[in-house]
């Protein structure tokens, strides 16, 4: 009888003995968290990308449980996210504006020229630490794919020799942004249909001698825009897209093309 | 001067990880950083030394005693399991970077063969109090020792032009192979 009885009294009474002795240090050591921050933990994407600008997606729900940071912040989850964690911190959401990188450079291999030929590593970051790279913009992108080897969801591919995001699988992570030697990666409202997309701070005569697409600085669309969207400084035009309502006139007029028109690339693509 | 034999054949000559190939997982788990590695090393110091010390009564006062020496495993393992949850709820208070940082792996110390295995090898050997306490010790420095210098060169991979097939795992493992043939130098110290 011994021989059952011992071991399960010396394993029942050390288990029992470690089990209280936990559940004290448990009360001792207890750490106490918001069980909001747990429940918005859990709708995050937590994939810790770090675009919301907080260490990790913890940092995040924090921020947003505390009121530092409002329920948009996670701008990979987007709408549907952010009104998860509205619901559960009980606040309304806004529509708020999806965002998708755009690499704001025209300056392929036909329109933009080389100042030198690049033999080097297939790296952005290598190739601009060589005299600001081999294009002659020093603006340029200089179409490596440095930023299409960051990108997680395969948004970026190389169209030739520039960079070119896909805004339907853009997350708006910013790794890109971060990776980027020229920062000519930003940003832009998912709904806008024109963007400048030149980086380039010279002066026009020297864009046109580098570039066939470039801002030149010529302000006809500052004048043009109706609803004067339009800022111009350092020789480059820049859209305020809070103002912008996609009329195109800009677009239209742009003498360069410089200025991005979707619907227009969605025309020659059905012709 | 025995003490000393067992400290120096203990970290070195018999290092658990890289003479006895005890505790691969963390050893190969933890070690992408040293910041995190010298953590997880302090973390398996903590609960070897602790558990060995616990497991050493047990066996000795209880288990010897009813002769139920043959409960050893099981036992052993709810002392180190205990012990485990303990130092996590210890680190989730005291330094929670630390503790998100080891993740997964500060549980799974519970399954760290190091910790059985010293606890058990002290049985065996028929150490007494001291030295099961040095054992554990050296043991667990041999341990730490072994996750720094892996994660020392496993920060210098990222910068190393290393072949794509190799590139991650493959090149990790070929090195703990290295490291582990150098440490069969020092068979022969004591």
């Amino acid at each position: 009888m011994t021989a059952i009885l011992y071991p399960i009294v010396t394993l029942g009474g050390l288990g029992l003995l470690f089990g209280i002795s936990l559940g004290f240090a448990s009360k001792v050591f207890a750490v106490e968290t918001n069980p909001l921050v747990e429940a918005i933990r859990n709708v995050l994407p937590g994939a810790n990308c770090g675009a919301c600008g907080y260490p990790g997606c913890d940092g995040c729900a924090n921020a947003m449980v505390e009121g530092k940071a409002p329920v948009s912040a996670c701008s990979v989850g987007g709408q549907a996210v952010a009104e998860e964690v509205a619901s559960i911190l009980g606040v309304e959401v806004g529509e708020i504006s999806r965002q998708v990188a755009t690499v704001l450079c025209q300056g392929d291999c036909n329109k933009a020229k080389n100042k030198y030929k690049y033999a080097g590593l297939r790296d952005c970051r290598a190739q601009n630490i060589l005299a600001g790279g081999s294009k002659s913009c020093s603006y340029g992108c200089l179409g490596c794919g440095t930023c299409v080897d960051v990108c997680d969801y395969n948004a970026i591919y190389i169209v030739n020799g520039v960079a070119v995001v896909d805004k339907e699988k853009c997350v708006a992570c910013k790794a890109c942004i971060g990776v980027c030697p020229k920062n000519i990666i930003e940003l832009v409202p998912y709904e806008s249909e024109f963007i400048v997309k030149c980086k380039s701070n010279d002066p026009g005569k020297v864009v046109r001698a580098n570039c066939n697409i470039g801002c030149i600085g010529c302000k006809i669309c500052v004048k043009n825009c109706p609803e004067e969207a339009f800022s111009f400084e350092n020789f480059l035009a820049k859209i305020n897209y809070d103002k912008c309502t996609n009329c195109g006139v800009c677009a239209e007029k742009c003498p360069t093309k410089a200025i991005f028109s979707e619907t227009e690339k969605v025309n020659l693509k059905a012709q | 001067m025995n003490l000393f034999t067992i400290l120096i054949s203990t970290i070195f000559i018999n290092n658990y990880v890289f003479a006895q190939f005890l505790g691969i997982c963390p050893f190969l788990g933890v070690s992408n950083k040293t910041e995190t590695a010298a953590g997880m090393g302090v973390a398996v110091t903590f609960v070897v030394t602790l558990s060995s010390v616990i497991t050493y009564v047990v066996h000795h006062y209880i288990l010897a005693n009813l002769g139920l020496e043959y409960l050893q495993t099981i036992v052993f393992i709810l002392v180190i399991a205990a012990l485990v949850q303990l130092v996590e709820m210890f680190l989730k208070k005291s330094s929670p970077g630390l503790y998100r940082a080891l993740g997964v792996y500060l549980p799974l110390i519970t399954t760290n063969c190091i910790v059985l295995g010293v606890a058990i090898l002290n049985i065996d050997n028929n150490y007494n109090i001291i030295e099961t306490i040095v054992n554990a010790l050296g043991a667990s420095i041999g341990f730490a020792i072994a996750l720094l210098l892996m994660a020392g060169v496993r920060e210098n991979f990222e910068l190393a032009d290393i072949p794509k097939p190799l590139q991650g795992f493959p090149i990790s493992l070929i090195t703990a192979g290295l490291m582990s043939i150098a440490f069969l130098g020092f068979s022969g110290l004591v």
